[in-house]
């Protein structure tokens, strides 16, 4: 019997010390951001004088004052109308190529295949650097128009390879029986892409679409380069411009902040399964080869 | 007619990577063919060619005449990686390793832990910059109000009288690099947790049955079994902290001095003062260490597989 009790307590203290280290953890990786929601509602005043976490009078006012006057409004919806853009043409057109790479046959295939993951392999950094040389040239960084062209197919580029890779693995695993089924129907190939391989493959397109629709809502570098003029900038280009401009002005900086990590935050909760999921099935892949 | 039909039914399956193709071929593999082009020339971004074929010259100057500034850079990146390869991996691995031993609310950890991640550079950088703000930032309030006032300093451009030389050159390095890990430690958690996850669990029965205590059943099995995986993590942490900089344009902007330089910040420099053949070359000699450092990694990891 005493016996027993040892082993409860052993097991009591084991389980608690895991869980203060767990926890422990967890706070300092939610404390900054409840710093930044707490500093966002003080005034350009308090935020000197309160040290509280959680401000006694909340100025909600701060995020209309940066919304409206800060112009966070216009760099939140670039940032959405790029993300949306962005992400819908990389779902068509990798999706498009990753079939055409599982099912259609011509010469070369392999070959444009492995051109696609070796971009993904290969380390370029900085090459940020020919892609600028190369949109000026092509005058895609004057005006109020091309820039927006030149940065949205620049990040369709970029999240292109993983896209394709992505429903490549996907559309291999479909059984051969299913578009046969489709073919004797009488659909064509695009019919049978559209109609039958897609519908299957939601799940690779959620993955696709969570995976770049995060790279384009926190890109920054092509911003900066691509993205001149105020009123084209996504909002992380905004917040640098922001916090050059006016140092001091923490509240409203981070109110603006805020509003950037909103949206990303609500979607997390949604789909944290997917990524893990995801993460899980490649880490997999790990072990068999 | 069989023969046209044919050539029909193949020119139809081109179209369906045609897009795809295009793009990469004009936004992927002519800027890297141009980046080559460019790191032989002298250009200064205004002229409508690059003015002069200069050969190798550029990455002599870098590999040799560039020391203090290139390879300076690069022993600053890789002072973060490794922070992030010790720290941030160690930690990493501890918690996947409570988190395996399925505990309630491991489902909240998990989301938890993967919420820096997600965030972007920018964000995390500007945070942290208030965080560590020397007159009014959180971090020196705390220390004051909790009575350590002597040890408040301005973290990311501390002054000589503050502290020795070297403390001025290593502190915002170090400050930078602990931001990386607290940004970057999500992921090779949830990477490590999932291989943990794919470990037979009759093993550690069997390993139980045997007598082994917990630090035995993790140096034999744990371990061994997770090698491959944790070479992955640290191929991919290599790659990530070497290459990041966003953080660094957000926090420090490569300052005070150039203490807080990594190789790409040098690369955009290069790049805004007009050197544009010297930062594609720049840019081409870091991808080739890269490209080394993360091939010999893999090499390495396949020999233990066999062995």
């Amino acid at each position: 019997m005493k016996k027993f009790n040892i082993y409860i307590v052993k097991r009591f203290t084991i389980s608690s010390i895991i869980h203060a280290f767990l926890i422990t953890v967890s706070a300092a990786c939610i404390f900054p951001l409840l710093w930044m929601v707490g500093t966002a509602l003080k005034t350009q005043q308090t935020v000197f004088s309160d040290l509280s976490l959680f401000p006694k009078h909340l100025h909600w006012e701060n995020f209309y004052i940066a919304w409206i006057q800060g112009k966070f409004w216009l760099y939140f919806l670039n940032s959405v109308l790029y993300t949306t853009v962005v992400v819908t043409a990389i779902v068509f057109i990798s999706s498009l190529a990753a079939y055409a790479f599982s099912r259609l046959k011509f010469p070369g295939r392999n070959f444009f295949f492995y051109m696609f993951l070796a971009a993904m392999m290969i380390p370029l950094p900085g090459s940020f650097v020919a892609l600028f040389v190369v949109l000026k040239k092509w005058h895609l960084t004057e005006g109020l128009i091309l820039p927006r062209l030149g940065y949205i197919i620049a990040l369709i580029n970029v999240g292109l390879s993983l896209s394709v890779y992505i429903f490549k693995t996907f559309f291999d695993q479909i059984p051969d029986d299913l578009e046969d089924a489709a073919r004797v129907d009488g659909c064509s190939r695009l019919g049978i892409w559209w109609h039958m391989a897609m519908p299957i493959a939601k799940p690779a397109i959620a993955v696709v679409v969570i995976f770049n629709a995060l790279n384009v809502w926190n890109e920054y570098i092509l911003a900066m380069l691509i993205l001149q003029e105020n009123s084209l900038m996504p909002l992380q280009r905004g917040l640098m411009v922001f916090q050059g401009a006016h140092m001091t002005q923490y509240p409203l900086l981070m109110s603006g902040i805020t509003l950037s990590v909103i949206p990303i935050m609500l979607v997390y909760i949604f789909v944290q399964k997917y990524i893990i999921k995801e993460i899980t099935a490649k880490t997999a892949k790990v072990y068999n080869g | 007619m069989d023969y046209i039909k044919k050539t029909r039914y193949i020119t139809f399956n081109y179209l369906f990577i045609f897009p795809a193709v295009a793009i990469f071929s004009l936004f992927y593999i002519y800027p890297f063919i141009k980046v080559i082009h460019l790191s032989l020339s002298q250009w200064d971004g205004i002229a409508f060619k690059p003015s002069a074929f200069v050969g190798l010259l550029n990455f002599k100057n870098i590999l040799f005449n560039d020391t203090a500034n290139w390879w300076a850079s690069m022993g600053q990146a890789g002072y973060i990686t490794l922070w992030a390869l010790t720290f941030q991996n160690i930690l990493a691995l501890l918690l996947a390793l409570a988190c395996d031993r399925a505990i309630k609310a491991g489902a909240i950890y998990r989301f938890i832990f993967f919420i820096p991640p997600i965030l972007s550079e920018v964000v995390v950088g500007l945070v942290w910059w208030w965080i560590y703000d020397g007159n009014w930032g959180l971090l020196n309030q705390w220390l004051t109000s909790a009575g350590f006032a002597h040890l408040a300093h301005n973290w990311l451009s501390p002054s000589l009288e503050e502290g020795s030389r070297l403390m001025v050159r290593m502190l915002p390095l170090t400050c930078i690099a602990i931001v990386h890990c607290w940004k970057g430690f999500g992921w090779a958690f949830i990477i490590l947790l999932a291989g943990l996850q794919n470990i037979p669990r009759n093993l550690y029965e069997a390993a139980k049955v045997d007598g082994a205590d917990a630090w035995e059943v993790f140096w034999r099995i744990t371990f061994p079994i997770m090698m491959p995986v944790m070479i992955l993590v640290v191929i991919l942490t290599i790659l990530g902290a070497m290459q990041g900089f966003v953080l660094i344009l957000a926090m420090t902007n490569g300052g005070p001095y150039y203490y807080t330089e990594v190789p790409v910040t040098r690369i955009l420099d290069s790049m805004r003062n007009g050197h544009f053949g010297f930062a594609c070359a720049q840019s081409l000699i870091f991808g080739m260490i890269l490209l080394i450092l993360s091939f010999s990694q893999f090499k390495l990891s396949r020999k233990m597989q066999k062995a």
